[in-house]
């Protein structure tokens, strides 16, 4: 893992007494709330409906066991014994008091964490694929990139103050775990026929108000020119980017309204103005120093099949579901990949007590070379762990409620925080998302449906991710009454799409019967059971889940 | 990106309404009461009924702001039944009573 070295760490230090400072001020009167309101916002922290809310850096979502202790500790010493795992791979304290933030950042700098850029119309967290750096099918492990990208982003004094927030990702994988293509900037680590390392380079992609596909750019940059090609984009946005109307005010407006084809023209000229002053080619040697913080762990070698793994499968359906379901391909022969699924039957998707966040932080120490990953599915991973041992995991997971077995199916749902929680919010959307679970949860029915993503955001601006479902349901407020709309088709995988609006919306009582409905006509029109929803769906369009939902026209 | 507030009873007619923020230290959801001073529950909040009432206790609210006890104070519209006061928007009800997905962590509101 990236260790920080000594400007890292004076930086973190200097932040953490800056904002001390600041808290102080306010609390003082020194400061207006207006004063204070950015000031916060840059040290992650927001006042929602209950309370003020922490959102904690995860850069490209890796932990150490050491950083997920000291959350525990924050969620039990400073919270209310748990914390909510986002979208974009961070966590967030609902409950802490102003007077303690002070007190929690300094904790977090001991474990080199902090909340910077985790609010702001700035460069946020730079999210990656969550099994980087053990995935069998990555090219190479993206999260040098990501910490190169870090380290550039922070604090940068001309991209502070964009027109609006600004969103990265890098995968490495031929398939997208981390919905690359909508982010501002989307990054795909590739190599070409010569065996070089680069990237194909998307620009424009986005959720919220106006969902959009990023746009390629380029298809194959050096990786020397990673940090003047990403500027460039940067510098093309700064300046032309609306800041009359914050709802435009996203890159992906400006490609929707210049053209794709101008923009990258626009960014191309800038790039080979950057490139002349040579300031930001990467020299291989710092690549390479960076790379070497992420070398991968010293495994110890395993035969391919582990007869431990597969006795366990054979004596119980549980172990077998959770093997098939979350336990993927490891790029070292006999480990595995296992994502400790944070959406038990009816929880609450992404929420995580102090108690379990020990617990993973000790199976990680035990069982994963102390290392944790965040999905931006709201899930943490374990990313090296020896198929002998994956037995002997689950049983520690089970005693702890960590043990559901339902990556990837019909009740590993995203959802927001909602109107439970949220001060933007009209709807709910957690206790959406737990209806369904319920109404899906048991291992039959789930088997029986196979792949299906379902992603509930509870209001436009879609941090549940509601246009990337294979069932996208959003909330919204009709005249004080909350209903839910339902979109069908959504995609964030290398397939991306936007999910399409099937009707008119449904109340909170309505929707899980809604959602059964359009399951169950997925179920009697598949044309056979490897069929996913979504690959049926693309098949048969919406009309036959119109027609159930609605009625034939 | 901070929440705009929702002024509620700018956009109705309920008859009685409330004045509300979080608490600065805490970011605690209080109410302003009779007295000037600003409490946790709702049923001890003063209650304006009319225009001129509503303004004087946004007024008195606002320098609760001044004061730095309370982030945003703004009025609420509200309806007095068995139970005693509840809020008529569910933003405002939630706010009242904590999240409804953890009942764990609810707020007291009853009269």
């Amino acid at each position: 893992m990236y260790r920080y070295d000594e400007f890292d760490h004076d930086f973190v230090q200097a932040r953490t007494a800056q904002f001390a400072d600041q808290v102080e001020r306010r609390l003082s009167g020194e400061l207006t709330e207006e004063q204070f309101r950015p000031l916060r916002l840059m040290n992650g922290l927001y006042l929602q409906l209950h309370a003020y809310m922490l959102r904690i850096a995860v850069p490209y979502g890796t932990l150490s066991s050491k950083q997920m202790r000291m959350l525990a500790h924050v969620g039990r010493t400073y919270d209310r014994n748990y914390g909510h795992f986002t979208t974009r791979q961070n966590l967030q304290f609902n409950w802490p008091t102003l007077k303690d933030v002070p007190a929690i950042l300094r904790d977090l700098a001991s474990v080199e964490m902090h909340a910077l850029q985790t609010s702001g119309n700035c460069i946020r967290n730079v999210t990656t694929d969550h099994f980087a750096g053990a995935a069998a099918d990555e090219v190479a492990d993206p999260r040098p990139y990501c910490e190169i990208l870090r380290q550039w982003s922070s604090i940068h004094p001309e991209f502070s103050y964009l027109p609006r927030k600004f969103k990265i990702a890098v995968i490495a994988s031929p398939k997208d775990r981390a919905a690359m293509q909508f982010h501002d900037i989307g990054l795909e680590l590739k190599r070409n026929d010569a065996g070089e390392t680069g990237f194909a380079v998307f620009v424009g992609g986005g959720l919220g108000r106006t969902p959009m596909i990023g746009h390629r750019v380029r298809d194959f940059l050096p990786e020397e020119d990673l940090l003047a090609y990403v500027e460039a984009i940067m510098r093309v946005y700064n300046l032309h980017g609306r800041r009359d109307n914050k709802y435009k005010a996203r890159i992906k407006i400006l490609v929707h309204e210049t053209g794709a084809e101008e923009i990258a023209r626009q960014i191309e000229a800038e790039f080979a103005e950057v490139r002349k002053t040579d300031l930001l080619r990467l020299p291989e040697d710092e690549i390479a120093r960076i790379q070497a913080y992420f070398q991968p762990p010293a495994l110890p070698e395993k035969p391919a099949r582990s007869s431990a793994f597969e006795a366990a499968k054979a004596d119980s359906r549980a172990f077998a579901a959770f093997a098939q379901n979350n336990v993927s391909a490891h790029k070292a022969a006999g480990y595995g990949i296992v994502t400790v699924s944070l959406k038990p039957i009816g929880g609450i998707p992404g929420d995580a007590t102090d108690a379990q966040m020990d617990v993973v932080a000790d199976l990680a120490d035990r069982f994963s070379q102390s290392e944790i990953r965040v999905s931006h599915e709201q899930n943490l991973v374990l990313p090296h762990v020896a198929l002998d041992d994956v037995p002997a995991l689950y049983a520690e997971l089970k005693a702890h409620g960590l043990e559901t077995g339902n990556a990837g199916l019909v009740t590993d749902i995203i959802a927001c925080p909602g109107l439970d929680y949220c001060a933007l919010a009209n709807a709910r959307s957690i206790n959406i998302a737990q209806d369904l679970s319920n109404r899906f949860g048991s291992a039959e029915k789930q088997a029986e449906i196979g792949e299906l993503k379902i992603k509930i955001s509870g209001c436009i601006n879609a941090c549940g991710h509601h246009h990337a479902g294979h069932i996208g349901i959003l909330g919204v407020d009709k005249r004080g009454e909350e209903v839910y709309q339902v979109t069908l088709g959504g995609s964030g995988d290398e397939t991306a799409a936007v999910g399409a609006l099937v009707g008119p919306g449904f109340t909170g009582e309505e929707i899980g019967g809604a959602i059964e409905t359009v399951v169950d006509t997925y179920l009697k029109l598949r044309e056979r059971p490897d069929e996913t929803f979504l690959a049926a769906v693309r098949r048969l369009g919406q009309k036959p889940f119109k027609e159930a939902l609605y009625g034939a026209a | 990106m901070t929440a705009p507030i929702q002024k509620s009873a700018a956009k109705t007619k309920a008859a009685q309404q409330v004045v509300t923020g979080n608490r600065l230290i805490d970011g605690v959801v209080v109410y302003l009461d009779a007295a000037g001073g600003w409490t946790e529950k709702i049923q001890d909040a003063r209650v304006a009924e009319g225009a001129d009432d509503l303004e004087d206790a946004v007024a008195t609210g606002k320098e609760g702001e001044k004061n730095r006890i309370v982030v945003e104070a703004y009025p609420i519209d509200v309806t007095r039944g068995p139970d005693g006061l509840r809020p008529v928007r569910i933003r405002e009800k939630i706010r009242a009573e904590g999240p409804t997905v953890r009942m764990d962590l609810a707020r007291p509101v009853g009269a």
